[in-house]
């Protein structure tokens, strides 16, 4: 298994040997950060973020400082010669001179599948329009391993946009893998996964999917509920916006109906689908998840630059 | 009785539903190719009862996943000395390149002309729904 050079544009890049030594991996650098701490001494990561995430852009930066290595970057296609009408290809044949590794986010679906077409280091896509997001299904993997010790057998809910939401449908291709894994999709009709989406996870991998428009209905019988938000700049229209956003908030009254070892995750950031008096609940995760998700990309570039060990 | 006599080199688009003839015509560009080229329509046909037919003198560089995508019935028949060398059925192609446009608005083939639009097949009783391999969204052809 060699994970050196390659690019990551949808979790489905990795196969499950090759999702399970990140995983180790991060989990093991969770352990001992300081180990690591000069693991990627010299490289330079690339921050090419065509549209604004705090999170993920920090988060990857973070990761590469905590192993020693140096950042670059625009956070914004204002700033850059994009705003010039540069194409992706001839950026990222430019950037390739300057760094190690890439990481890209853009509004435009297939936008990292593309600058991987010309480049020669390795491209990890941070996002991609409402697309894929294999860097936060990584994230979440972590997390399920880190509180559940092991990814098979778990009945997990995924609530709210499961249409646009890029963190579901990447969460969804990839869990399918593993084994006995259980669905329970909840979202307005309006919102629910795409049928070529949910087509192909069952048959390819016969999963069990439940779709329902009630949290109520099934919140007692998971081990795991993953709340998102109802994104607002997915929509073309306002109106549809204001109507589907407050569709699900999750509060403590509705958790008391939870189990107790309940895994409670959430990609961050939340508008209002958590109400904040979850937040002391033990079962909320979802700031450590984010935690986590340092972890898990830290692991996955040091095996991308052939650093792992 | 119109006659049209045969070609001595070159390609004939043969079993063309009746009405394909020209939408293939078109697609193919044919009228900017600088060779002898004849577009028969509403021709007898034993198997059809009618049919399309279309012949290039000296040229069979066409693109045969336009066919494909327009008439699966049609045959293409390569001509040597005025001898039938090779015939081909049209199939439905598999994957299509540069041939029509995502119908995503947020792909990146919509905005970039590094990426041109590319498709895989995805089998569904003879439609032809393709997804993007960029945006992985589903595009159904329509001429």
């Amino acid at each position: 298994m060699k994970l050196q050079g390659k690019h990551i544009i949808d979790a489905s890049d990795l196969s499950v040997g090759e999702l399970n030594l990140i995983i180790d991996l991060a989990l093991r650098m969770r352990a001992n950060i300081e180990e690591f701490s000069e693991l990627c001494k010299g490289k330079i990561l690339a921050t090419l973020f065509y549209e604004p995430s705090t999170r993920t852009r920090l988060s990857f930066e973070s990761a590469m400082l905590k192993m020693g290595g140096s950042v670059i970057g625009f956070s914004d296609a204002e700033t850059s010669s994009v705003k010039k009408g540069e194409n992706i290809a001839d950026t990222i044949r430019v950037v390739n001179n300057y760094a190690n590794i890439i990481v890209m986010r853009h509004p435009r679906e297939g936008a990292p599948l593309l600058a991987s077409q010309y480049s020669e280091i390795p491209v990890i896509n941070g996002g991609d329009g409402g697309h894929q997001h294999p860097t936060q299904t990584l994230t979440d993997l972590v997390t399920i391993k880190y509180y559940k010790e092991h990814i098979k057998d778990i009945k997990i809910a995924i609530c709210g946009d499961l249409l646009f939401g890029r963190s579901v449908h990447s969460l969804l291709k990839t869990l399918s893998r593993y084994p006995n894994i259980e669905f329970v999709l909840i979202s307005p009709s309006e919102l629910r996964i795409p049928h070529h989406l949910k087509d192909s996870i069952i048959e390819e991998h016969n999963v069990k999917i439940y779709e329902t428009t009630s949290l109520e209905e099934c919140i007692n019988d998971v081990n795991v509920l993953y709340m998102t938000r109802i994104q607002k700049e997915r929509f073309f229209s306002e109106d549809e916006y204001i109507k589907l956003k407050d569709s699900y908030i999750l509060t403590p009254e509705k958790l008391k109906y939870a189990r107790k070892d309940l895994l409670l995750m959430h990609p961050l950031p939340r508008v209002n689908e958590i109400s904040y008096e979850v937040d002391i609940d033990p079962r909320a995760k979802y700031f450590e998840q984010a935690k986590l998700g340092v972890f898990a990309r830290m692991s996955l570039m040091a095996l991308l630059l052939g650093r792992g060990c | 009785m119109l006659k049209v006599t045969g070609i001595t080199q070159g390609i004939v688009i043969d079993h063309i539903k009746t009405g394909n003839g020209l939408k293939i015509f078109n697609k193919l560009r044919l009228d900017k190719l600088d060779t002898t080229v004849v577009l028969l329509m509403n021709v007898d046909s034993k198997a059809l009862g009618r049919k399309d037919i279309i012949k290039i003198q000296d040229y069979t560089d066409i693109n045969i996943d336009i066919l494909g995508l327009i008439d699966q019935n049609a045959t293409i028949n390569i001509i040597k000395n005025s001898k039938i060398i090779s015939k081909t059925k049209v199939e439905i192609p598999k994957k299509v390149k540069g041939l029509f446009q995502c119908k995503n608005p947020r792909c990146v083939t919509t905005v970039d002309n590094y990426a041109i639009s590319e498709f895989t097949l995805v089998p569904n009783e003879g439609k032809l729904q393709y997804r993007c391999n960029y945006c992985e969204e589903i595009t159904e052809y329509k001429l």
